[in-house]
């Protein structure tokens, strides 16, 4: 994949979309960032009974992006981010991790202008999410973990709309995209047939494309890898380096994986509750938690730090409790 | 300035380019649309053809009446169908769950609607032509005095308007992923029965009267009429234009603005995505 983008060291950064960045300023800057959504009613008898209601949750002051958002009639306020801040520098590659409903994929909407922020301020290479959203919108791209196509439509015609969403000519495009499905090891053959009649972890791949067509200087992956298959992981985890590598790409994951979360990142936050509850080197993060009769691993440490065990997809599946009742 | 333009030009195309891909994935159910709307046509036409049977007068000008009926069934066809293309353009994204990849390109949403609209004129005007023709087939119908020309300007002249009305309706699927796209119907079903599809709007109960003057398509057909009809009406066909453009002059902007709006409002109440 060929791209214009200048190297990070030189003094002016211009994007594909000739954009200015100004020397020296971080990939991302996330600076006491709160959301909180208005969740689903509780019954009528817990809003009755004092001693039944829930919290609502720590306080998020109203100002900067602020729309501070009250309790509506019958809902709940939900903390999903909580005066989360954290810096990445250009070139990095910045893994977030979480058990489910900690906030990682709120986080990556609200980086990627798709929620506003309650209060605190993101900016993504000195430009406002909020207030200079276009101009985001440009340096970005996200692949998500559900892979949102149009399904009756080929991979060829999702990905062609895809770019020219962001202004990339079909001819470019189309060539591109046949150059990174390949290295991503999709068959040729497949280029051409509907979505639907793909696997996950194709589509997946499909998806990964999609970011990639758009030379994103800040490229956010929401668990990218979930679904694929081993070899596919460590296809897209080389992808994903050499995009930093060699197209200075900064690189922000969220992944359940946590020998690819160890593979890959510069620095991980680890996210419970909203909250960043620790953020270094894999290294050091290590060095949090005892040794237990082995090397401690990252597992080790999100359990210790979350509190929380990792339950797997396959897990749930292999779940059998008629087995386990019998003894 | 020429860069930004092609590159504008792009993201427009990109959206007459992924509805005509649709168009071409699900061919099957558009056979099956294009077989009931002529079905449809003729059901209403035949009424005019049926007139004198059912009424037992041997008087009426049955052409005149399977004209009126026509195009009044073609011209809401064509309406309806710009309405339901662009207010649909966020419940579509809302089914196939591409709703949060689109709104986070950069692309502005004029852009977005530039392209809808330009997908929606193209492809309804094809579709209702087809229909038009068939249907034509089946009746000895004379248009040698008809005002194409006229008829053009004053479907165009509508189409500007219905594309503002359909970007306010498809605020609603955005506001309200579960129930949007059903509200945008009765939305619909208020114009048809306000508008003279029909029937004169002259029949209708003088409150009924009174709401057709705000729906575009009021003029719309009044206009085709008279392009179509001579005879049918003494009045100008600028006087059918004129409220058709200022409609659309007010709606298309509004439109796009409380677009704006709305989607800031999803933005900050994460309605975008449908579980929060």
């Amino acid at each position: 994949m060929s791209t214009k983008i200048d190297q990070v060291s030189t003094s002016k950064r211009t994007t594909s979309t000739h954009l200015r960045i100004a020397p020296g300023e971080p990939a991302l800057v996330v600076d006491r960032v709160y959301k909180r959504f208005n969740v689903a009613s509780e019954p009528w008898w817990r809003r009755v009974l004092p001693l039944g209601r829930a919290q609502n949750g720590t306080e998020a002051p109203a100002n900067g992006n602020g729309h501070a958002p009250k309790a509506r009639r019958g809902k709940e306020l939900v903390t999903a981010v909580n005066d989360v801040s954290f810096t990445v520098e250009r070139r990095e590659i910045f893994g977030v991790l979480g058990p489910n409903g900690s906030g990682k994929s709120t986080l990556i909407r609200l980086l990627s202008t798709l929620l506003v922020p309650d209060d605190g301020h993101i900016r993504v290479f000195g430009f406002d999410v909020v207030k200079d959203e276009m101009q985001v919108k440009r340096l970005i791209n996200r692949v998500s973990v559900e892979a949102a196509f149009f399904k009756k439509l080929s991979p060829r015609e999702n990905l062609l709309y895809g770019a020219r969403l962001y202004g990339v000519s079909g001819k470019e495009a189309d060539r591109k995209a046949r150059e990174i499905l390949k290295r991503l090891g999709l068959k040729e053959s497949s280029y051409t047939a509907p979505m639907e009649d793909m696997s996950r972890g194709m589509q997946q791949k499909v998806a990964i494309a999609r970011a990639f067509l758009t030379q994103p200087v800040l490229l956010l992956l929401d668990e990218p890898t979930t679904g694929l298959d081993p070899r596919s992981k460590l296809e897209v985890q080389s992808f994903v380096n050499e995009l930093r590598d060699v197209h200075d790409a900064t690189i922000l994951i969220t992944t359940h994986d946590m020998n690819e979360a160890d593979a890959l990142c510069d620095r991980i936050a680890i996210l419970d509750d909203g909250k960043i509850v620790a953020l270094d080197t894999p290294e050091n993060l290590k060095k949090l938690v005892g040794r237990n009769g082995h090397e401690p691993t990252l597992e080790d440490v999100f359990m210790e730090l979350t509190g929380k065990e990792l339950v797997e997809k396959d897990d749930v599946e292999d779940y059998q409790p008629e087995k386990i009742l019998a003894g | 300035m020429i860069k930004g333009l092609q590159i504008e030009a792009r993201q427009s195309y990109a959206f007459v380019a992924r509805n005509f891909n649709l168009v071409k994935r699900y061919w099957g159910w558009e056979v099956v649309w294009l077989a009931y709307s002529i079905a449809n046509a003729l059901s209403v036409t035949f009424i005019g053809a049926g007139a004198g049977v059912i009424t037992g007068q041997t008087d009426i000008n049955t052409n005149f009446l399977i004209t009126y009926l026509l195009i009044g069934t073609l011209v809401w066809h064509f309406l309806s169908g710009i309405f339901n293309v662009i207010s649909e353009m966020i419940a579509w994204e809302r089914w196939e769950g591409t709703i949060e990849y689109t709104l986070m390109a950069p692309t502005r949403r004029y852009t977005q609607i530039f392209g809808q609209a330009a997908f929606a004129v193209v492809y309804i005007l094809l579709f209702t032509a087809t229909i038009g023709l068939v249907v034509s087939s089946f009746f000895d119908l004379d248009f040698s005095d008809a005002d194409l020309p006229g008829a053009v300007i004053i479907l165009l002249a509508g189409s500007l308007s219905f594309v503002g009305i359909g970007v306010v309706a498809s605020i609603l699927p955005l506001l309200y992923p579960e129930r949007g796209a059903q509200m945008t119907n009765i939305v619909q079903a208020l114009f048809l029965l306000v508008s003279g599809v029909y029937y004169p709007v002259s029949v209708l109960p003088e409150w009924l009267q009174t709401v057709s003057k705000i729906s575009p398509a009021t003029y719309v057909l009044a206009g085709m009429r008279a392009a179509l009809l001579p005879g049918t009406s003494d009045q100008s066909l600028m006087s059918y234009v004129w409220p058709l453009l200022l409609m659309g002059v007010v709606m298309l902007p509004l439109g796009i603005y409380l677009f704006q709006r709305a989607e800031r409002y999803t933005k900050r109440t994460g309605k975008l995505k449908r579980n929060g």
